[in-house]
């Protein structure tokens, strides 16, 4: 029976004073899709509800001068589904978003919302490490940019301070020969939470891998950055045995539960298949096949 | 009786009566519900798999302003188990009264203790925390090996098996001819042991009431269930209340598939209600139907089975364990008694045990019991006809049931379909095509076959004839299968008008005569009978005024194509009358027109099926997928085929949850972990391919549009046809339910684990 608070303001600046003002009883809301179904369950009861989809700047997806983009924390999957470009140049970000909940959520769920959810599992999130993104985060005392890898501190947990909004998300310019994948595992075959996730972003030239980058979801407390992954890869021509050792990488950088989605012996191994892939994926789509 | 041939109607895909209100959404389901001065209430629930109740004190509870009503087990008329069973169709009122509010002992998490109406909902969910509730925690035991063992915790000390106390609440065995010496003359003989999971009937409508209790005590119960009938007489013997005092109106049902055929909050909705004074409103959420409504059992169970090298079985031999959950009955007629039955097998012993422990007590689930035997039996069939190397559905073949047979459950066949569902199965393109290009993972394709008791039961109908000539039919059963449209076919044949004229309900249970509940596959077949008696007396009512009119015999005035017409000698001599004129005139020629009819109907007969699976493994991932499946059945006469192929296409679809996702996950404290959709793995529509029906139509000699029940038989192969494909795609059997990834992989990475040992 505690009363609830909702805000919508119109500017950041003002978003950042309430938020901050209301401290551990607020929540951000961008599409809701789990802050919602929390409040519903029982499991959170804020107090005050900041709503961030009326600033302009956390809804834009934006071409930054370098031809990167600049997609803001609350744009729904849908809106960067219909973007012109994005998906052609980020396929494999764009397929992991999309990934989030059915159609219907994906009118609303965002980005920023499942990075902020802090879940391991989370589908965005691991492409969104495998792409280099930074995000940049504003809070009373201004703006910082972090990489979308540190964000997470452990299960529904980030390590933004207190008070502080995740605006956006940064995307690198591509150079040519490259592109991304997300591949998931679940049981079923749509609205279900990856028991593993995994995201590969893949430059090649003349049929030989430049440069990588891995990322993994649900395999830890947080999603993992899998450098020994991208290492394995870079400089080869995705034979058998590069994949088979960034396979391996990914299966050692696993530091899984036993739960209700998965053992840890299955996770492990699940890993390592994932790897060869996504990357297999990535791969074609980077040469353009 | 006689056979309707040439049918108009019998046999069409009508459009269903209750299709436009599902789809837009007007359909008034349980929680649609709401009455002036309406109150909420909420329930208490125990945390603790077994506890003893010391004490409730609901002092600060009443005291929270806004609560206007607070009840225990000490306001649930108690039902001593020493006084002996008080029975209602198969649930013993002794274990429904202390289902419904834990008396002495709370038996799972998630049992009532105490129940709380007021203003609002929040207001009832913060009174359930004021209630303080003094709990001697007990040690418990959930799966059935644990509950079997020679320390478990007994939840009811009362009970002994063997002269000891025990959690084996019941036994029962089916018995033909002797297997010890049917063993001997076999040649190959297969024993297994099988272990199957909790699964949830999974109905997407939680449960649901809204209940008056009128000054004077006339009650009105507003729910979801599969008997309204039943909801009166559980809520009467649980509240005191006599049943001619309480209505009980039976709202759209959100699916039940046997889980709605017990009440859980009718009794806890009526006595705040009568306490209050007050309407009560009870929505479960979905985490309280998991984790207190019927699952059906989780199950172990050793077959054995042997054969000649001809392909003869000789002797087979069953052991079925199944869990009941807190309180007897668990469904182990249906394992010990289907399982082995579409055989002709001359030497069997079936047992079925019945095992109490420390979860939700079981509720019906779509053939209750019989798809957990089929599974053991169907799955070392296909190990004895490897064995014999035999052709899985040839072996059936040789050993069919047929007219004669005498099954081990008593009854001798008349003419049944079991035979015409496994030629049919064994002719059918699917089982004809190849298995296809695999893109890399391993194909497979598995058989298997189940039988379903049906039932028939008590049933009433009332048809009127409306001042405008039309019909209404009034029946007893909430529609959870397509009852309506079937009806509808049915009185429209008969009288021979377009079956848009015929109006079907369900009746409240002031205003049908007593129904039995939707279940055992029973709804068409017995409504059906009683409409059908209804109708052609409402027919020889319409010649007798024809008659009447004309000034002739009523013997010489048929009945056809909707209308009177003077037969011969008189033929061609009158106009013939529509049943429109007959009921314009109808006020001036004796009155209204409608009749009842009131039966316990007889003559259901089992059904059979056979089903053809085909399965595609993913080996490195362990997911197996359905991507192609053919039911046969033997569905007596598709009076709507369009329903009787969406009965079998649900029954697979739920046993291909079963087979591969679905099942209750605990944590170490007891206590199920998954209990909502995100975990509890269903199925959705694109993990399933399009599943194809083939209705072997074997009329039922003994009903007069020959029908048989098509509802629970869909169910009981599935399980063993997608074990069977698996192993047909990997080599390797799985003796476990589900076929889940991580156990998939398990298996398959087995041999590469011990070559590493």
């Amino acid at each position: 029976m505690t009363e609830l608070r909702y805000l919508a303001p119109d500017t950041l600046d003002e978003a950042v004073g309430a938020f901050a003002k209301a401290g551990s009883a607020a929540r951000i809301l961008a599409g809701g899709t789990d802050l919602l179904v929390q409040m519903r369950s029982g499991v959170l009861k804020p107090g005050v509800i900041v709503d961030i989809k009326k600033i302009p700047e956390l809804t834009a997806i934006e071409q930054t001068t370098d031809g990167g983009f600049r997609i803001g924390a609350a744009v729904s999957g849908m809106a960067l589904a219909e973007h012109e470009t994005f998906g052609k140049v980020w396929p494999g970000v764009l397929e992991a978003v999309n990934l989030i909940g059915s159609k219907q959520v994906q009118g609303r769920a965002s980005a920023g919302g499942n990075l902020c959810n802090g879940s391991p599992a989370g589908d965005s999130v691991p492409a969104m490490v495998a792409a280099g993104a930074i995000v940049t985060v504003q809070g009373q005392d201004g703006r910082r940019e972090m990489k979308v890898e540190d964000v997470p501190a452990g299960p529904g947990r980030t390590n933004l301070k207190p008070g502080e909004i995740l605006v956006s998300f940064t995307l690198p310019p591509r150079p040519p020969g490259s592109s991304d994948a997300y591949l998931r595992m679940i049981p079923r075959t749509e609205m279900d939470i990856a028991v593993v996730g995994c995201g590969v972003s893949l430059t090649m030239k003349d049929g030989v891998v430049t440069s990588a980058r891995v990322g993994l979801g649900a395999v830890a407390p947080t999603v993992l950055l899998v450098e020994d992954a991208a290492k394995a890869l870079i400089g080869s021509r995705l034979d058998d045995a590069a994949l088979a050792k960034a396979a391996s990488a990914c299966s050692a950088a696993c530091r899984p539960i036993d739960d209700k989605r998965g053992t840890i012996a299955y996770r492990t191994k699940v890993a390592g298949v994932l790897l060869k892939r996504t990357a297999a994926i990535a791969a074609q789509r980077a040469q353009g096949k | 009786m006689n056979v309707v041939t040439n049918n108009k109607w019998i046999g069409q895909r009508t459009i269903r009566p209750d299709g436009m209100d599902k789809v837009t959404g007007r359909a008034q389901f349980a929680a649609d519900t709401t009455m002036p001065g309406m109150i909420w209430g909420k329930v208490l629930r125990s945390p603790h798999p077994h506890a003893r109740i010391k004490s409730i004190d609901t002092s600060k509870a009443e005291k929270l302003p806004g609560v206007k009503a607070v009840v225990t087990s000490k306001d649930i008329v108690d039902f001593p188990i020493e006084k002996g069973a008080v029975m209602l169709g198969i649930q013993d009122m002794r274990w429904m009264c202390r289902n419904v509010m834990a008396r002495d002992k709370a038996l799972f998490p998630g049992h009532p203790v105490a129940a709380v109406a007021a203003t609002t909902e929040a207001i009832a969910e913060e009174a359930c925390k004021l209630i303080e509730v003094d709990y001697e925690v007990l040690p418990w035991s959930i799966e059935i090996d644990d509950a079997l063992k020679p320390d478990a915790p007994i939840l009811h000390e009362f009970n002994k098996f063997d002269g000891k106390p025990s959690n084996i609440v019941g036994r029962l065995e089916h018995k033909k001819g002797d297997i010890a010496e049917g063993f001997k003359k076999a040649d190959v003989v297969i024993e297994r042991t099988f272990t199957t999971r909790p699964v949830h009937q999974g109905y997407i409508e939680p449960h649901a009431c809204l209940i008056s209790v009128a000054p004077d005590g006339k009650t009105t119960i507003w729910s979801s269930s599969q008997g309204q009938f039943m909801v009166r007489a559980m809520t009467a013997y649980l509240t005191g209340i006599p049943q001619s005092d309480i209505r009980a109106i039976p709202a759209e049902i959100g699916g039940g598939f046997g889980g709605k055929t017990i009440v859980y909050l009718e009794p806890l909705a009526t006595l705040l209600a009568k306490k209050s004074g007050r309407p009560v409103k009870m929505v479960m959420t979905r985490e309280e139907v998991m984790r207190a409504t019927g699952p059906t059992s989780g199950s172990k169970s050793t077959v054995k089975i042997g054969a000649t090298k001809d392909g003869k079985i000789v002797a087979a031999h069953g052991t079925f364990y199944l869990q009941a959950g807190a309180f007897p009955g668990s469904p182990i007629r249906g394992a010990a008694g289907c399982s082995f039955t579409p055989y002709d097998i001359p030497n069997l012993l079936s047992e079925g045990y019945d095992v109490c422990s420390n979860r939700s007590k079981v509720a019906a689930y779509r053939a209750p019991g019989a798809p957990i035997g089929a599974y053991a039996v169907e799955c070392v069939l296909d190990e004895v006809a490897e064995a014999l190397k035999m052709d899985p559905l040839d072996f059936r073949l040789k050993n069919a049931a047929m007219e004669g047979t005498k099954a081990a459950h008593g009854p001798v066949f008349p003419r049944i379909g079991y035979i015409e569902t496994v030629e049919a199965a064994k002719s059918s393109p699917h089982y004809a095509a190849p298995l296809g290009d695999s893109h890399g993972k391993l194909r497979g394709r598995g058989v298997a076959s189940g039988f379903w008791f049906n039932a028939g039961g008590e049933s009433s109908a009332q048809v009127n004839i409306t001042e405008d000539g039309n019909v209404v039919v009034t029946t007893g059963h909430p529609d959870i299968g397509g009852s309506r449209a079937g009806i509808a076919n049915i009185c429209a044949e008969l009288l021979g008008i377009d079956y848009r004229r015929v109006s079907v309900i369900i009746g409240d249970t002031q205003t049908v005569g007593f129904s039995n509940l939707t279940g055992g596959s029973r709804v068409l077949f017995a409504s059906s009978m009683v409409v059908t008696q209804s109708t052609e007396k409402i027919i020889q009512t319409l010649r007798e005024r024809a008659a009447k009119i004309w000034e002739i015999d009523p013997e010489a005035v048929k009945w056809e194509n909707g209308a009177a017409h003077p037969a011969s000698p008189n033929a061609g001599q009158f106009e013939p009358l529509t049943l429109e004129e007959l009921a314009e005139k109808a006020p001036a020629m004796g009155g209204p027109i409608g009749a009842g009819v009131q039966l316990n109907t007889q003559g259901a007969d089992g059904g059979f099926g056979t089903h053809v699976c085909d399965v595609e493994v993913d080996v490195d991932l362990g997911i197996a997928r359905v991507i192609r499946y053919t039911a046969v059945q033997d569905v007596g006469r598709a009076i709507h085929p369009g329903y009787v192929e969406g009965q079998l296409q649900g029954g697979v679809a739920q046993g291909i949850g079963w087979a591969l996702n679905e099942e209750y996950i605990y944590t170490k404290e007891g206590k199920v972990d998954n209990p909502g959709f995100l975990d509890y793995r269903m199925p959705v529509c694109s993990d399933l391919p399009m599943i194809d029906c083939i209705m072997v139509e074997i009329p039922n000699p003994k009903h007069p549009q020959g029908v048989k029940g098509v509802g629970e038989v869909p169910l009981v192969p599935v399980m063993a046809a997608v074990a069977n494909a698996i192993y047909n795609a990997l080599g390797k059997r799985f003796y476990a339910l589900p076929m889940s990834p991580p156990k998939v992989l398990e298996v398959l990475e087995a041999p590469t684990q011990q070559a590493a040992e």
